[in-house]
């Protein structure tokens, strides 16, 4: 991976190189990664403007990227990284972006309800060590209020024998990691 | 074949079917299974969209687990599971003061001993054709085999070399007399964990799936990731919410469709599980008058 | 007693800055063995070499050192000011203080006192330095161009009309090489063979040139002015002498489904065939691995038909060994095939086309005759999508560069498709234009203003295959980077320029430098872009990088100027840096105990075993012999040999000896 020394780069770039490695400047604004991404059409700002505004260093195009839908729309299907001529890890940086929006409370209005999919779907294993579909649901549509999502299909799970009442209770598998990350 | 397994957390919850499936084949295909102790969820895509560290540690617990058991492989039959243990394995290898770190967080020992496998790198192996020849049926049926992301991607993980259209699975299809047919479609993604709070992006990515499936003529659409599965089975009426036309074509796990093949009923493989109906049979290859082959025709 | 003369030279600030040249050249007046020391502000202007002259000349000098830049700048300089006073001119050497030290070290005493040391060393060399005088070698005046492509056509004709021999090996039935294959070139869409066939013919019917098709080279050994090449003329099954060119042998061939290379797979060929019409020389070949009479003895319907009896089945590959002055390597380029691109379907989509087969589709000449036709079904293609950059600029392909001519040729193919097909729709997705030359740019801009060509600058993820079409995944970066999906009939693949197969078997087998993608190297990528490292052999055209016909050709005629200019002399002189065995009286002959490590360590194989007989015949004994004319003065035979037998003439044992007892002392 191509790594230019980027001295004290106190951009968001600059952060992304930190935490990754990946040096921005190597993505030449091809649009292979937006033309092949399936989630393009519905994203405010595609992959490869994404990075565009990430190369500018300009604060105000990096808030628009930390407050954008399309990072929290990126499914991590790894198609644009599988054709990407320049090898960036777009994945990662996407990554790197989501963490550092939360940490800057610039969520995207339209992504709180994806945002509360994964605070759920965490704390779901943070309880329990393992995924419980209904605590996972549960925790959801009461952060979000869609309370009448999926009711039909649930008791259908349910009859089918996919899903389960009660939770397993595997906390102690997890204790230890999520103890290391209140200290931290 | 002795091999650890992790069975992840859809496994036991809303893919139950796969879970059944591969422990109703596994002894006929001499494939020994020892799973995991105190196995923990690997994170998802969750825990690496939000936090990475976490991200981390989960998939790394699981594997320093299957080191302390001295399992040499750990068999991952969920792609997405598989993608988050040896993307884990990987960075690990990669930055050590993250593999430190992480070491900590686990409070187990890690070296990164235990190699991850999925689901075909299982099979593949122990489907040769002499051992395919004992099978007592069939599955002779047109297909298109669904590998969806995460089993071939990203290159740096998974080195596959033939990314864009994979064969292993079209591979075991045809052993077991199938025809795998080409098609459009193997490597597109299904929707993921948008299930829940995008679930018309599922509709419509799955739409296109299912559009060039029927269109090419296949009977069933062969899956090895459970969400794969639930996206294109669970979601169905969404897909045709948004395309305004039904779709009838069953999605089987590559385990069912070997299962069928190996002579078990529907209800062992837990076909009865899924939201379409999966009814497509395998094809006796001696014609008997037993009760058992009755049973299963 | 040695009169050495030592010259330091300030080099303006280069050295003057650094060193204090001043010190230096009076601390060395001090040094046994020197009878004049000074130091001047440029050595090498007309004044400094006027200080040398004089000063050999008032102090009788019998050696010279010069302190100064790098003998690779001015050796030669100061050598021949030297042999202007009649002194040999290997009796004066130069001491680097340029980049051995003012340039690597900051201004001090310790710098100076290095720069000291420097010249005491070279003048304890210069005392034992012995006369030379250059070796001369006859210099052959025959070229050989290897590879019958525009470039080595042009190239051959330009020595040939100079008055000099010229042989032209190619190593494909009939010289023309990619340009034959195209219809109209950029940027004035003449038609390729129409500029090309007459060049063809010139070569031909020319008496200076002896053209062999069907050949490649064996080896090359020797050294500039005196190569000797081995040439293989692979058997065409033909009586070129005999055969008439009447064509009725390959009419009569009944196999006629053999893929044609010459249409890139969209045609086809029996297995005696011409490659096209105007095939230089249009005689066939028969393709052995195809014919039936090779593979199982019937058939000979060749054989039977032909009016001038001109088949031979049992010709046999016939090697010749021809002496020749240089060599020009004119072998060309390839171009990825559509299944280098995974993502565009792994070559299976039979309407996905590279660029040569879109040419051959063009191209009058071609396999549907110059109607654009798509290779599944034959229709008439009325969406087409073209895609620049296919593989090129891409590391994560392995091919880091750009191809230089695709976007060029990519509008023109554009072009050429609305002219052909009025109501036809065109789409270029391209990330950059690089239209550099005289005319390009206004040609680009024609295909865009009055042909109509859409171009959608952004790169193409997938292409599959859906209902006959092929569906198209682009992005239009200048518009938000949106998805552009298109449902094309036909997709060309502008793929990337790439070296030829068998280029590193042939760079090593001439000890040419080559770079990481086999393209052959220059000497210099600036000031000497048709040289190789190699004296004597030349480059010229897309063997060395991917360009277009206007910079092939003025390559070759570049390399031309080249081997002209070594052939205007007679003889060549030769640096006498050579090792040399030592001979003695008999009955020892020489120290040299015929042990032959030197042989077996010698990188250019210039040594070989001498036999020393007497009167009568009787071998006395066996030693190793130097040929000057090969050796490279590399010193390897003089580390291995163990009775010290061997020795480099002007960088000898006691005189590097005495360089490193003048350090340490």
């Amino acid at each position: 991976m191509l790594q230019s020394s980027h001295h004290e780069d106190p951009s968001l770039a600059g952060l992304v190189w930190t935490k990754t490695g990946i040096s921005v400047e190597r993505c030449y604004q091809c649009g292979k990664c937006s033309a092949g991404c399936p989630a393009a059409s519905e994203m405010d700002l595609t992959p490869s403007v994404v990075l565009r505004h990430l190369q500018t260093r300009d604060a105000d195009s990096e808030k628009k990227v930390l407050s954008s839908y399309s990072i929290w729309l990126c499914l991590a299907c790894q198609t644009c990284i599988a054709r990407c001529p320049m090898e960036v890890d777009l994945p990662k940086v996407m990554d790197v972006l989501r963490i550092e929006s939360l940490h800057r409370h610039l969520v995207h209005p339209k992504a709180k309800d994806i945002v509360s999919f994964h605070t759920s779907f965490i704390n779901t294993i943070k309880r329990f060590g393992r995924l419980w579909e209904i605590g996972l649901i549960g925790e959801y549509k009461v952060r979000t209020g869609h309370f009448l999502q999926d009711v039909a299909v649930a008791p259908v799970m349910f009859l089918k024998g996919k899903l389960s009442l009660v939770p397993e209770l595997h906390r102690k598998f997890v204790r230890k990691i999520f103890a290391a990350k209140e200290r931290a | 074949m002795k091999i650890g397994l992790y069975p992840g957390c859809s496994m036991d919850g809303s893919s139950r079917e796969y879970q059944e499936s591969l422990r109703a084949i596994a002894p006929k295909i001499s494939l020994e299974l020892e799973d995991v102790k105190e196995w923990n969820c690997c994170g998802a895509s969750s825990a690496h969209a939000i936090d990475h560290a976490l991200s981390l540690a989960l998939p790394a617990k699981i594997l320093a687990q299957a080191e302390a058991q001295q399992m040499k492989e750990l068999a991952v039959p969920c792609a997405a599971c598989y993608n988050r243990l040896a993307s884990t394995k990987v960075e690990l290898a990669e930055d050590e003061a993250m593999r430190m770190k992480v070491a900590k967080m686990v409070d187990l020992p890690y070296t990164g001993a235990t190699s991850v496998k999925n689901i075909l790198d299982v099979l593949t192996p122990l489907l040769t054709p002499e051992v395919v020849k004992t099978f007592p049926a069939t599955f002779p049926h047109k297909v298109v085999c669904y590998y969806g992301c995460l089993l071939v991607r990203p290159k740096s993980v998974m080195h596959h070399t033939r990314m864009e259209d994979p064969m292993e699975m079209d591979e075991l299809m045809k052993r077991i007399g199938a025809t795998p047919l080409e098609w459009s479609m193997k490597t597109e993604c299904c929707g993921a964990s948008f299930s829940i709070t995008r679930t018309d992006i599922v509709g419509t990515l799955g739409m296109n799936i299912l559009e060039d499936a029927t269109m090419r003529g296949a009977e069933a659409i062969i899956v090895a990731c459970p969400m794969c599965h639930s996206n294109l089975d669970m979601r169905r009426t969404e897909i045709e919410k948004v395309s305004g036309k039904k779709y009838s074509i069953p999605i089987l796990y590559i385990t069912q469709a070997i299962g069928l093949a190996l002579g078990c009923s529907p209800q062992q493989l837990g076909l009865q599980r899924h939201f379409v109906p999966a009814k497509i049979e395998a094809k006796l290859k001696v014609q008997q008058t037993t009760p058992a082959a009755a049973a299963v025709s | 007693m040695s009169r050495i003369g030592v010259f330091i030279c300030h080099c303006g600030e280069n050295i003057g800055a650094t060193v204090d040249c001043e010190k230096v050249a009076k601390t060395c007046a001090c040094l046994p063995g020197v009878e004049h020391s000074v130091d001047y502000k440029y050595m090498c202007s007309e004044p400094g070499q006027s200080l040398i002259r004089e000063a050999i000349k008032e102090k009788k000098l019998d050696g010279v050192v010069v302190a100064a830049c790098s003998p690779r700048m001015h050796e030669p300089t100061f050598r021949k000011a030297c042999a202007e006073m009649g002194m040999n001119p290997f009796l004066c050497e130069m001491a680097n203080l340029r980049e051995h030290c003012s340039w690597v070290h900051a201004k001090g005493d310790a710098t100076t006192e290095k720069a000291i040391d420097l010249v005491s060393m070279m003048v304890e060399k210069v005392k034992r330095n012995k006369p030379l005088n250059p070796i001369k070698v006859p210099v052959t005046k025959t070229a050989l161009v290897i590879g019958g492509g525009i470039a080595g056509i042009q190239a051959s004709l330009d020595i040939a009309n100079a008055g000099q021999k010229v042989i032209l090996i190619e190593k494909e039935p009939s010289i023309g090489g990619h340009m034959a294959q195209l219809s109209e070139t950029f940027p004035t869409l003449d038609c390729s063979q129409c500029i090309l066939t007459p060049r063809m013919v010139e070569v031909a019917q020319h008496p200076n040139i002896t053209l062999y098709t069907y050949a490649e080279l064996e080896s090359l050994d020797g050294f500039i002015g005196n190569f000797k090449a081995r040439i293989r003329k692979k058997a065409k099954s033909i009586d070129e002498t005999l055969c008439t060119g009447c064509g009725v042998c390959t009419t009569a061939c009944p196999l006629k489904k053999n893929p044609s290379e010459f249409n890139m797979g969209l045609g086809t060929r029996g297995a005696i065939y011409v490659p096209f019409p105007q095939a230089v020389p249009n005689k066939p070949v028969i393709d052995r691995t195809k014919c039936t009479y090779f593979k199982t003895g019937k058939c000979k319907l060749c054989l039977t038909k032909c009016p001038a009896g001109a088949i031979t089945y049992d010709q046999q590959d016939e090697i010749i060994e021809v002496p020749v002055g240089s060599v020009v390597v004119t072998t060309g380029f390839n171009v990825t095939g559509t299944d280098f691109f995974s993502e565009y379907g792994y070559g299976k989509y039979k309407d996905v086309v590279n660029g040569l087969q879109f040419e051959r589709l063009l191209s009058a000449s071609g396999p549907t005759l110059g109607e654009v036709k798509r290779p599944s079904d034959g229709t008439v293609p009325k969406k087409i999508v073209f895609i620049a950059c296919a593989g090129s600029r891409d590391p994560a392909k392995g091919i880091d560069y750009c191809s230089k001519i695709c976007c060029m040729y990519t509008a023109k193919h554009a072009m050429l498709y609305k002219h052909k097909v009025h109501d036809g729709d065109a789409t270029v997705f391209y990330m950059d234009i690089r239209a550099a030359g005289k005319g390009y740019d206004e040609f680009v801009r024609r295909a865009i203003e009055e042909d109509h060509v859409n171009y959608i600058r952004g790169r193409v993820s997938r292409i599959f295959e859906r209902n006959g079409k092929l569906i198209v995944r682009g992005a239009d970066t200048l518009l938000g980077a949106q998805p552009v999906e298109i449902e094309a009939d036909m997709v060309v693949l502008a793929t990337a320029g790439i070296s030829n197969p068998g280029s590193e078997e042939l760079a090593q087998k001439m000890h040419i430098s080559y770079d990481k993608y086999h393209f052959f190297s220059e000497a210099h990528p600036k000031v000497r872009p048709v040289e190789t490292n190699t004296a004597g052999i030349f480059l010229a055209g897309a063997c060395q990088s991917p360009k277009d016909i206007p910079d092939t050709v003025g390559q070759a005629s570049a390399a031309a100027s080249k081997v002209l200019a070594l052939f205007s002399r007679d003889e060549l002189t030769r640096e006498p840096v050579i090792a040399v065995v030592n001979r003695t009286a008999p009955p020892l002959f020489s120290t040299c105990v015929g042990c032959f490590m030197c042989q077996t360590a010698c990188p250019y194989g210039a040594i070989s075993r001498e036999e020393i007989k007497a009167r009568d015949g009787k071998i006395l004994k066996t030693v190793a012999s130097v040929n000057p004319g090969l050796c490279q003065g590399c010193g390897t035979c003089v580390a291995f040999c163990k009775s010290k037998s061997i020795d480099l003439q002007g960088f000898s044992n006691e005189q590097v000896y005495a360089e490193v007892m003048e350090l340490l002392s």
